[in-house]
């Protein structure tokens, strides 16, 4: 009988997601066993979504101060300045399982969550983006049904809250068939007088709750996250949650009124693990107690339990920590915009976290206890491939005989060819404030009314870090911050999300552990510290196996005068090309091995971080000085991909020679790190190619744009590429939508 | 002169239209709010674009009801001006202050893009500021504006003269290639018969900004703002 009823009781925590040691350790925090209820406030919260069980001891790599560093991790955002005593604050978020087994509203509430975030912080959201991750758009069936629903999702929510949506990336991969990405990365601004936290200060200060009604949906999201999908928690979809753009819409304007007043001392959003996870992070900071009774949550549904009111993740909620006294006032500004405010707890100085049902407590642990989950140091092995893809050496594939079809084919790539297809349900104008719209390296979001404005991008590379974890994450920062330099933009700093498989397995777990070293060497070479991020982990599927290790970067960076801003295209034929840094016979990891010889393999190129800021320094030097008319990244698909989509977007021609001794796939194709292509002036061609000279960066005047339609590439006087313009136009603006009309 | 933005819940280009009105044109003006039926004394209302009442239903048809519609009805019952601007052209069709209705995009995704509009008809207090035939860039973003409006009606309108804006290529042609939504007779902007009250899906307040390097829609507030004048200095 007692063996039975240990069976019983050992399959509830097990069955709530906690192990046998952590179900140990939990009743040494609280001196006795669990009730139902408190089992459910451990389980959510020493999950990895909540408690980054498996990540945070990693996250001591990271720099997290810096001289625009307003706010670190650890609250709802980071927070940057922006001079003026103005910031921005902005952080990523992964939807990641939601969005495989339900796309449009896993999207959709993926954007209404971290908007949220940003307004919790008592920013007005400024900027939508969305990093994508898919396998192949040409595959007709379930992958081609995830990404319309997928993007309709992210439309219809940011479209309808009033958000700009003016960029991200769409990237795409037979890793991510059977578990897609989306991350979704939200920017703030406010005066730094305006900053909030979520913090539960003054003891007898009221919870209240405000915005949507609670209800079943989005039962344990925090812990499905915290799992592989596969067949079984397919049943898991009660854990997904529905969204209502035009109620958070509401929320925006109520909050923003409200904290114009000075009633609140705490917000925080309603994200994972909702009302629970919610106040135990401001008590926690407090080093607070606090007491809520889920009667007086206002709910949607009959007879919930107290566990679900607690971990229900009813989207639209925030909590608001607010001055005794003040709360009919709130609740007046919530009122007007057809909002509820409710009173549901109140701070206390005991250090419990109490949860009551009518007046009567029903759970009840101490606040730092859920606090403090349990974290794991797993082992860490080498992937079994990479002993094989290391061996790739560039004489294993031979150069394509048509190199002018090969970059038709390259500029026809789902990863390279024009998104228009996906930005244009995006409204990326609303607001005003897009000065550079979707399509260009970077997004250029202005503040109004001033001289100024905000880069803002989003980044990766799975391929690459799946070939090598370290270099591999290094270089999207690098790329991240390149991106914002040749858009005009000083790079401040970034928030990471890190998509992984299930850390757990050894390999797994050394491409998490080596990408986040990887990236934050970036980070401290280029000065741009990590203020906050996400994890996302458990990303495979019994049939498709683990995703490539994804870290995601968003960066943001500050364009000191609108007069900096600086783009991609060609803008006058005559104009002098220059190229910037060495071209090396790097073809390892390319999208040229892997679209045009089926190859992923090879090591990633290159990176000398030290020169890359170097070169970044000068770029942003020379376009503040206004002698650069174009400025473009060399990227995916190596300079012949760069140099086509100066020309597309420009609508010219170019005539570049280089005198390079490396193979001619490699100079069209390969993909050598901090490498930019401008173009100039004739006036302005001596004094770049002089500040060259005099920074060290190697600078090579290759050609000129013309006005004849053709797009030429000769290297050591041999014609590699002679091509029409409009062919590569067409190539580059019609595959998306092709692709996603193929009927195979 | 004195401006009105009419604020519904969801109106997500009120603060748009507020800041070309007063940084851009440097006029006065003032938020009137949807449950209140006093629009004070505003010389001209613009209904900004959005998704008010989260287009519950159908787009602007609960906001259309609002307490404020019916001072809008009277105010340009009384020859105001007022102007609709995406989803503030929705509702003035729902309110059948201007005839036709606006049906779901032909391709059926929200679109939004920087769009070429041939002016067809600059002499009225909305288009003074351009020449009929002239092409301006002014992005659209909108799920439901394909405009509709029965056959006879449609004759109608274009034998009045209250096509103000069509949807063209930017040489100015006209066609099916070049309407984005599918629009009868490509129509993107129309007037009430008696010349005061406008709908149009573009939208103006996008193109008022040179900052934002897009500044052909500033013309409607400017026409507008001329007119007001004019008729402020003949009283």
């Amino acid at each position: 009988m007692t063996e039975k009823k240990a069976e019983m009781e050992e399959k509830i925590w097990r069955k709530a997601g906690l192990t046998d040691s952590e179900y140990e350790l939990l009743t040494k925090h609280m001196g006795r066993e669990p009730n139902t209820v408190e089992l459910a406030l451990y389980a959510q919260m020493w999950s990895e979504h909540c408690g980054y069980t498996h990540t945070r001891p990693l996250f001591k790599h990271f720099l997290t101060t810096g001289t625009r560093i307003v706010q670190g991790p650890g609250e709802n955002a980071g927070i940057v300045d922006i001079d003026d005593d103005e910031v921005i604050t902005f952080k990523l978020e992964s939807h990641n399982h939601p969005s495989a087994i339900a796309p449009f509203q896993g999207a959709a509430t993926g954007v209404g969550g971290i908007i949220r975030d940003i307004l919790a912080m008592g920013a007005y959201p400024i900027a939508s983006l969305n990093s994508l991750h898919f396998g192949h758009p040409g595959e007709r069936g379930h992958t081609r049904w995830l990404i319309s629903e997928v993007i309709h999702g992210i439309g219809e929510y940011g479209n309808c809250v009033g958000v700009p949506t003016v960029g991200g990336e769409v990237r795409f991969s037979d890793a991510y068939k059977g578990n897609p990405l989306v991350n979704a990365m939200c920017v703030g601004y406010m005066k730094k007088s305006e900053i909030k936290k979520a913090i539960a200060t003054g003891v007898g200060n009221s919870l209240m709750i405000v915005g949507n009604l609670t209800g079943r949906d989005g039962m344990g999201g925090a812990s499905f996250a915290s799992k592989d999908l596969d067949e079984e928690n397919d049943e898991d979809r009660g854990a997904i949650q529905v969204g209502d753009p035009f109620m958070e819409k509401l929320l925006i304007e109520a909050c923003l009124e409200v904290f114009d007043k000075d009633y609140v001392v705490g917000v925080q959003d309603m994200g994972a693990a909702g009302i629970l996870s919610s106040s135990v992070e401001t008590a926690s900071k407090a080093g607070n107690g606090v007491e809520i009774d889920v009667a007086l949550v206002p709910k949607r549904e009959e007879a919930m339990r107290p566990e679900e009111v607690m971990i229900s993740e009813s989207q639209e909620r925030m909590l608001l920590i607010v001055k005794k006294g003040t709360e009919d006032k709130v609740n007046q500004i919530f009122h007007k915009w057809d909002l509820h405010a409710v009173v549901i707890g109140q701070v206390t100085d005991d250090g419990m976290y109490r949860v009551l049902e009518d007046g009567k407590t029903v759970g009840e642990v101490p606040v730092w206890s859920l606090m403090d989950a349990p974290t794991y140091i797993l082992d860490a092995e080498e992937p079994a491939h990479l002993a094989e893809t290391m061996k790739f050496k560039n004489e294993d594939v031979e150069v394509p005989a048509d190199l002018n079809d090969t970059l038709l084919k390259l500029l026809a790539s789902p990863d390279i060819c024009s998104k228009t297809w996906v930005y244009r349900q995006y409204d990326h104008r609303v607001q005003m404030n897009t000065v550079v719209k979707p399509g260009s390296d970077a997004a250029i979001v202005r503040i109004k009314g001033r001289d100024k404005a905000v880069g803002i991008t989003m980044d990766s590379n799975g391929r690459y870090c799946y070939l090598n974890p370290k270099r591999g994450a290094a270089s999207i920062v690098a790329e991240s911050a390149r991106n914002q330099v040749v858009s005009g933009a000083e790079p401040i700093a970034i928030t990471d999300g890190l998509n992984f498989g299930n850390p757990e397995r050894p390999d797994v777990y050394y491409q998490l552990e080596q990408s986040i070293i990887g990236l934050s060497d970036a980070c401290r070479a280029l000065n741009t510290p990590v203020i906050g991020g996400n994890a996302s982990l458990y990303n495979q599927t019994p049939e498709f196996g683990s995703i490539y290790p994804t870290p995601i970067i968003g960066m943001t960076g500050l364009v000191k005068s609108l007069d900096h801003v600086m783009t991609p295209e060609f803008k006058d034929a005559g104009d002098f090309i220059i190229m910037l840094g060495e071209t090396k016979d790097e073809l390892g990891a390319s999208e040229y091995l892997d679209r045009i010889h089926g190859l992923v393999s090879g090591d990633v190129p290159e990176l000398d971080l030290e020169l890359e800021a170097k070169s970044q320094q000068y770029v942003l030097e020379i376009i503040r000085k206004g002698l650069v008319k174009s400025a473009h990244d060399v990227g995916d698909g190596g300079i012949s991909v760069a140099l086509a989509e100066s020309c597309i977007q420009g609508k010219l021609g170019a005539d570049i020679s280089l005198d390079v001794d490396v193979r001619d796939d490699s100079l069209l194709f390969g993909e050598t790190q901090t490498r930019f292509m401008l173009s100039v002036s004739e006036d302005n061609l001596d004094a770049v190619i002089d500040l060259a000279a005099e920074k060290g960066i190697e600078a090579a005047v290759v050609g000129r744009v013309n006005d004849n339609t053709r797009i030429t590439v000769n290297n050591n006087n041999k014609k590699l590429i002679d091509i029409s313009l409009d062919a590569c136009a067409d190539a580059f603006n019609t595959a998306f939508d092709k692709l996603m009309k193929t009927s195979n | 002169m004195k401006w009105g933005v009419l604020l519904f819940p969801g109106s997500n280009c009120a603060d748009d239209c507020f800041h070309v009105i007063d940084k851009v044109l440097g006029q006065p003006v003032t938020y009137l709010w949807h449950k209140d039926t006093d629009l004070g004394d505003v010389d001209a209302i613009i209904i900004p674009g959005g998704f008010s009442y989260g287009d519950h239903l159908r787009p602007g048809a609960i906001a259309h009801l609002s307490p404020a519609m019916t001072s809008v009805k009277e105010f340009a019952r009384n020859g105001g001006l007022v102007i609709g601007i995406c989803n503030g052209f929705q509702i003035l069709t729902e309110s059948r202050m201007l005839p036709g209705s606006l049906l779901q995009n032909q391709g059926l995704k929200f679109l939004c893009m920087d769009q070429t509009l041939k002016v067809d008809n600059a002499d009225t207090p909305f288009t003074s500021a351009y020449e009929s035939g002239d092409v301006i860039v002014c992005p659209i973003a909108h799920n439901e504006g394909n405009y509709y409006a029965a056959p006879d009606t449609i004759a109608e309108m274009e034998a009045n003269g209250q096509i103000l804006f069509r949807y063209c290529n930017p040489d100015g042609e006209v066609s099916n290639a070049t309407n984005p939504n599918g629009s009868v007779n490509s129509i993107a902007g129309i007037i009430n018969k008696y010349g005061n009250v406008v709908g149009m899906m573009p939208h103006p307040e996008r193109s008022s900004d040179k900052d934002l390097l897009l500044s052909d829609g500033k013309g409607v507030f400017v026409s507008m703002l001329k007119h007001l004048e004019a008729k402020h200095t003949e009283s």
